[in-house]
């Protein structure tokens, strides 16, 4: 492979870098994937994935009624606030076509999603979820013919004034340099490089915990920015979500999430409630908890539950703690038990008597208690009680390298690099700049992966 | 019930399943998981039975082994599955047959039957096997009242052994309370069974690698059922031609039992031949260790059954006759006496998974 000469150079293994070295391939380009992960955890980020979203203007055999382009960007604008327009757009127009294109690669889809978090009508299911699509990718490339090194952390990039000369790996210990007329960038974003994280949120950083992979750095990203790429996205922001403080510290993915907070109340280290655990449905909340947890001290919360909610969620993949009594609870996970013991105290007292129903916006809620818990507040009463203890858990970040709507990274000095393209979570922050519509990760990924390997081909062949 | 470390880690791998549920459409397994919270010994056990090792699943999990979670769901049924079979297996203290079975013990199984059909003939019967016959008179060399009692009785002891055992597990995963089977459900569980409905659902095929899905398991799995129906009801023809009009084997070769057993022998050559090929092709990974020797214990008794079988049919008029149907019968002996501690019990424990799988969508209005 070493003495191979390469048209297109793919960094990356996950959606967005698959997606590029397929369309690259099939242009007529010789391409070589260079994925930082060994081959069981290829795929980045992607291989957590379950869905993308896509506009539709009539049903389609997998997406019932329609999707309108304007109601895509509306949801889009809704969450973000700002965004790329004409970036935003492009990818909106594009994901209609994304299904036909997938499964001509052999990508499978679910064919009804049952009410999965009511998406049924914009998102389209991965049959078997992310790694499942990758599976799928991974052996179209493998068939067309695209050459993939796993174990190849690219180190560094030769980025002169705007122009790709080639690449840096480290593989099997020892560096070694790939060239190419064209590069793909497909890395992700810095989500797992704590060290990064803690210059946005100091020394709190060190106890997040990562939901995706441990490969997604940010080295390329760092090296193109310091080679003069425009950035593009918040440099402090992350998309954080509360996760089961037991999960694994990378590459829990989704079953980290806990589901108990709206059925109880939430404390911190030192037994204090600190936000409105019924506040809203708890899909539509949990993603504000992920920060709300990471500004308590020791970045840690517990949800507690007493018996009467049992069987009522979704239990954690972890075990809860349990005591048959407050103060015991209070001991088994380190919370002061006369200030865990006032906390409860207030809250019962402050309880008003409603209809309990955890399927609606229930009339159960506190008074003259603040915060208050808006929705759901039952006594916490019945023995024994439960206890999950909390962290926040990050998704991915926002900081990207500007892109034009040619996949085309874009200098400080305004103008296009030659032969550098951007695909996926690395650009992302063009068109998501906060919060997080589900689904829409990977349309851009996808979308902008065929466009950049679509131009790094061209580009290649001239 | 399964030891504790296994139920502990079907328990583990089925919450993972539950808060994940990105296989929700591969299979069976996963809605009716979808319908619990939480799962009992007897749920493991019942979800164990209904998946049929498709293989989807271990390929599309992003928190299969080495990851730290080590869900390997195909493993942990197929463990699950096995365990089922020993714990109510009758009479109980045979259930250590089922870990002891391979294609040689089965081979030894087969001669030593065949071993004695041939000392009795000899003592008994000596004109039998002389040299020179060629009326293709079965009955000359076997009596057929001693084919009758040998086969009734080992029949019959296996047709008891199943239903006891199957009825056991069946008590199990559906203990009272539970949503028991309507007629419709009844009757959708036998159809899904008898066509192998499950081999065919999750889009096309399944695996026997990571993306590399064709249609010879389900093809070859339908020859050896077809097969072992088809022998199944030739014998019964056969059976009722003797009874009920008189008419003795042999019969012409375009007979009804001849035909149907012909067909049948094809089919059981031709099925396991392809399964046993199979199962060498396929990703280790997708399979329990401890039950290579029961699918080949199996899969080789059916085979010779049905190839001594047909060789019989072919040479009845030769001088061989004689001693291919001592090692025909010594055969089937083997294959009957293995029955129940076998794979062969497979079809029923998953035909009882089935039902309640049935029972349940019946019972919450799912399709
Ligand atoms: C738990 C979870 C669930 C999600 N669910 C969804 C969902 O359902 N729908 C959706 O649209 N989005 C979802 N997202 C967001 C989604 O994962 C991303 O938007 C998407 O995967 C980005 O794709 P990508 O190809 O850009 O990055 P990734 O898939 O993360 O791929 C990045 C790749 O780059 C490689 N890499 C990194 N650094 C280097 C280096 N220096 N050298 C070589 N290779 C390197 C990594 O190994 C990896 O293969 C989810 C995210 C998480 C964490
Ligand atoms: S096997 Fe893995 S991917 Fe499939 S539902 Fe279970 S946890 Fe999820
Ligand atoms: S191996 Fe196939 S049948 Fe078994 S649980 Fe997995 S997807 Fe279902």
């Amino acid at each position: 492979m070493n003495t191979r000469e390469h048209d297109v150079v793919i960094i990356g293994g996950g959606n967005a870098a698959l997606c590029a070295a397929l369309t690259a391939r099939a242009a007529g380009a010789r391409v070589i994937v260079l994925e930082c992960a060994p081959r069981h955890f290829r795929g980045g980020n992607s291989r957590h994935t379950r869905n993308l979203r896509v506009a539709h203007s009539a049903p389609l055999d997998l997406l019932p009624g329609d999707y309108p382009e304007d109601e895509f960007l509306a949801d889009l604008l809704r969450v973000s606030g700002t965004t790329n327009e004409a970036l935003a757009q492009l990818v909106i127009g594009r994901s209609s076509g994304l299904p036909e294109w997938m499964r001509g690669h052999g990508v499978r889809f679910q064919t009804s999603q049952r009410g999965t978090l009511h998406l049924e009508r914009t998102n389209a299911f991965f049959l078997g979820g992310g790694k499942a699509l990758l599976n799928t990718y991974y052996a179209a490339a493998e068939r067309m013919g695209v050459d993939v090194l796993y174990d190849a952390e690219v180190e560094n990039l030769e980025v002169d004034g705007g122009r790709f000369g080639g690449a840096v790996v480290r593989s099997g210990g020892r560096a070694q340099g790939i060239r190419g007329r064209a590069v793909v960038l497909a890395a992700g974003g810095f989500e797992s490089n704590i060290a990064w994280l803690r210059e946005a949120w100091g020394p709190a950083a060190d106890n997040f915990i990562i939901r995706g992979t441990p490969f997604n750095t940010g080295r390329v990203l760092r090296v193109m920015l310091d080679a003069g790429a425009q950035p593009v996205g918040d440099p402090k922001a992350c998309h954080a979500v509360a996760v089961d403080a037991r999960a694994p510290r990378f590459d829990g993915g989704i079953v980290t999430r806990l589901d108990a907070v709206p059925l109880g109340i939430v404390v911190n280290a030192l037994g204090q409630r600190f936000y409105d655990e019924g506040e809203d449905f708890w899909p539509k909340r949990y993603a504000i908890w992920g920060s709300l947890v990471a500004r308590q001290p020791g970045q840690i919360a517990y949800s507690i539950v007493d018996d009467k909610v049992k069987g009522r969620f979704m239990p954690s993949v972890f075990p809860p703690i349990e005591a048959g009594s407050m103060p015991e609870l209070a001991r088994s996970i380190d919370v002061p038990a006369e200030a865990l013991g006032a906390t409860i105290g207030a809250f019962n007292r402050a309880v008003r008597p409603g209809t309990f129903d955890h399927a609606t916006l229930d009339d159960c809620r506190t008074e003259g208690l603040a915060p208050p818990k808006t929705h759901w507040a039952q006594r916490i009463d019945v023995p024994p009680f439960r206890a999950y203890p909390l962290r926040p858990g990050i998704t991915f970040t926002y900081l990207g390298l500007t892109v034009d709507e040619r996949a085309r990274v874009i200098m400080t000095n305004g103008m296009p690099a030659e032969n550098v393209y951007a695909a996926g979570e690395i650009m992302a922050g063009n068109i998501l700049r906060r919060g997080y519509v589900a689904g829409v990760g990977m349309t851009i990924g996808t979308v902008f992966g065929r466009i950049a390997g679509e131009g790094a081909a061209r580009h290649a062949s001239r | 019930m399964p030891p504790a470390d296994l139920l502990h880690r079907g328990e583990h791998t089925l919450t993972v399943c539950n808060s994940c549920r990105y296989c929700e459409q591969y299979c069976a397994v996963f809605p009716a998981m979808e319908r619990r919270l939480t799962f009992s010994d007897a749920d493991l056990v019942y979800l164990g039975n209904l998946c049929h090792n498709c293989g989807e699943c271990l390929y599309a999990c992003q928190y299969a082994p080495p990851h730290e979670f080590g869900i390997d769901v195909p493993r942990t049924m197929a463990e699950l599955r096995l365990h089922s079979y020993e714990e109510d297996c009758w009479p109980r203290p045979l259930a250590r047959a089922f870990r002891r079975q391979g294609a040689l013990t089965s081979l030894v199984l087969a001669a030593g039957f065949s071993a004695i059909l041939f000392a009795a003939t000899v003592q008994l019967n000596p004109s039998a096997l002389s040299p020179g016959r060629t009326d293709a008179e079965f009955y000359a060399v076997v009596p057929h009242g001693v084919m009758v009692a040998v086969f009734g009785a080992v029949g019959g002891f296996v047709a008891l052994a199943l239903g006891v055992s199957v009825w056991r597990y069946w008590r199990r995963i559906s203990p009272r309370g539970t949503p028991g089977p309507t007629p419709r459900a009844l009757a959708r569980a036998v159809r899904d069974a008898l066509t192998l409905r499950h081999l065919h659902a999750s889009g096309p095929d399944c695996v026997s690698a990571e993306e590399a899905r064709a249609p010879w398991r389900r093809w070859w799995h339908h020859a050896t059922l077809g097969g072992f129906l088809l022998c199944f009801a030739s014998t019964s023809v056969a059976a009722v031609y003797h009874a009920a009009f008189g008419w003795e084997a042999p019969h012409p070769y375009t007979s009804l039992p001849v035909l149907l057993g012909t067909a049948g022998g094809v089919g059981l050559v031709l099925g396991p031949a392809g399964q046993w090929w199979l199962r060498r092709r396929r990703d280790p990974a997708l399979a329990d260790p401890a039950q290579q020797g029961l699918d080949a214990s199996l899969l080789v008794l059916l085979w010779l059954t049905s190839a001594t079988g047909l060789l019989l049919l072919a040479l009845r008029a030769r001088t061989v006759m004689g001693p291919l149907l001592l090692v025909h019968l010594g055969v089937v002996l083997a294959l009957f006496v293995t029955l129940p501690y076998g794979k062969f019990v497979h079809g029923f424990y998953r035909l009882a998974a089935l039902v309640k799988d049935a029972a349940e969508r019946d019972a919450d209005g799912s399709v």
